[in-house]
């Protein structure tokens, strides 16, 4: 009999403290995010899909085109395009294109990449309901008002000017000789055929 | 005429005043729970999500309405009325204010109690009706739970009939005083128990309304959604309807037999505002006990009626009656 009681006591009781921590979580704030109001903010280790890089120096990135990554990923879902231009120092990027719709986010390109100059980007709301959507052009996205062109070095345009007329000189020069060593160079192979 | 013009005010003001409870109490669940879980419920239609009610409505009449073949017709149609006419007729006789009765007469809390029965009544037929096996289970567990709970507030019932002398509602409120010691609740000179009563009262009335921490009848977790799971669009708004239109009947014969009705607190303002006022913190309270306590099991919830609330109804009637010998 003394255990009857005990149990409706005990019980009330608990019940009692149920009710309050349910009173205290409806006074406190709700923590629901009103998603398409407020985006959420992604920590920083988040591994989105890959973008370029800028560096804080120049404010351009930092890819030397070395085509590494493109070479490294394996569903093959980077495109680099480069060109060499007069007085700027190594190639310069005009497209780096990020086909996303194959893209398994390994980060092998990530890993590949000696300058460091990709990373994973914090960019989450990516759903479309177009595929062409998907193909990203990295440059454009790392400025999106409109891609700088890379300074110009006058001293280095000047030496590659020069290089060019050396060059240019050189092969002039080359042309009389060149002209004349098909004969003489058929003539050497017979010879060592003959040996 | 007289007599005919106030009565059809009644009706429409009844109509309109379950309408807009019936709409609003889901809403006040649905933001309550939410904020229970730290959530914020409802907030896109319209301020604070106050249109919500109105787009479910809509929603739950633009619905078709689909019968199932294994169902008995006739019942499986005529469930949602009667589920609904009882809730609906009860409010007939609730004293809101002094004057303001729809029908004062002699009987009003044995009608009470009789017409509520009658919903436990239209939950078999609809669970029968449904030709579903979990609908039929669901509807069993509500009818044996609604019977086992009707003793124990029956028997509270009495108490207050032999404390007041009178089975009308308002004679009932009109013989609780204007101060809060003279309610019900706290009238330890009739029964030292009082307050047990009207706790035993409080969980009878959370039974009967099918509330969570008893929601037998509709458990979503084990038997889909009970008696109503072959209902759709306003079969099933209809239930819910009657769901709620039996939690402001439960809630207000809780204040009207225990917390005073229209009687003010302390004397200050007296009118009908305090009997909504009550009301609704009872309503609330509901709204809060569902969002907190997980549902029982169906044996303890036998148990709990036949081993404790039963028998400490009867001690407390049993001593109702030894005090009014007494003093």
């Amino acid at each position: 009999m003394s255990g009857y009681f005990k149990d409706i006591i005990t019980g009330l009781k608990s019940l009692a403290v149920g009710l309050q921590i349910t009173n205290k979580e409806f006074l406190t704030k709700p923590i629901t995010l009103q998603y398409p109001h407020v985006a959420v903010k992604m920590t920083p280790r988040y591994r989105g899909h890959i973008e370029l890089l800028k560096d804080p120096e120049t404010g351009m990135n930092s890819c030397i085109c070395c085509g590494m990554c493109e070479k490294g990923c394996p569903s093959g879902c980077i495109t680099v395009k480069s060109e060499k231009r007069p007085g700027v120092k190594g190639k310069v990027l005009t497209a780096y294109i990020l086909n996303f719709t194959t893209c398994s986010l390994c980060g092998q390109c990530v890993d590949n990449c000696k300058p460091g100059a990709i990373g994973f980007s914090n960019e989450y709301n990516l759903a479309s309901t177009r595929r062409e959507d998907y193909i990203y052009d990295l440059l454009q996205k790392l400025h999106p008002e409109g891609v700088p062109e890379p300074e110009v070095d006058p001293e280095l345009l000047k030496k590659e000017l020069e290089k060019q007329e050396a060059a240019k000189k050189a092969a002039a020069a080359k042309k009389e000789p060149a002209q004349k060593a098909p004969a003489k160079e058929g003539g050497e192979s017979k010879a060592e055929e003959k040996s | 005429m007289n007599e005919l013009i106030r009565l059809l005010s009644y009706m429409i003001g009844l109509a309109a005043f379950l309408g807009l409870n019936l709409a609003y109490l889901g809403w006040v669940e649905r933001k309550g729970a939410g904020h229970i879980q730290r959530r914020t419920g409802p907030k896109e239609v319209g301020p604070y999500g106050l249109l919500q009610p109105l787009a479910d409505g809509l929603k739950l009449m633009s619905k078709q309405l689909i019968i199932p073949a294994n169902a008995d017709r006739a019942l499986y149609m005529c469930a949602p009325i009667l589920v609904m006419v009882p809730a609906v007729l009860l409010f007939v006789a609730i004293p809101f204010g002094e004057h303001l009765v729809p029908r004062e007469f002699n009987f009003s809390l044995i009608m009470m109690f009789a017409f509520a029965s009658m919903g436990g009544m239209s939950i078999l037929i609809g669970g029968w009706g449904s030709g579903n096996k979990y609908s039929l289970i669901a509807a069993t567990r509500a009818v044996s739970q609604n019977v086992a709970y009707e003793i124990p507030m029956l028997i509270t019932a009495i108490n207050i009939v032999l404390i007041t002398g009178s089975m009308d509602l308002n004679e009932i409120v009109r013989q609780q005083g204007g101060y809060i010691w003279n309610w019900n609740v706290f009238r330890l000179d009739k029964s030292l128990l009082m307050p047990v009563s009207f706790l035993v009262f409080f969980i009878c009335t959370l039974a009967e309304t099918n509330r969570t921490p008893f929601d037998m009848g509709e458990c979503e977790g084990e038997l889909i959604a009970g008696y109503h799971t072959e209902y759709g669009g306003m079969g099933f708004g209809l239930f819910m309807m009657a769901e709620y239109a039996n939690l402001v009947i439960g809630c207000s014969l809780t204040t009207v037999l225990f917390l005073g009705g229209w009687q003010c607190p302390l004397g200050l303002f007296p009118g009908p505002h305090w009997f909504l006022i009550k009301m609704y913190f009872l309503i609330w309270s509901f709204v809060w006990i569902r969002w907190t306590f997980p549902r029982t099991t169906f044996w303890a919830l036998l148990n709990l009626s036949w081993k404790y609330l039963i028998p400490f109804s009867l001690v407390n009637l049993l001593l109702t009656a030894l005090f009014i010998k007494v003093f």
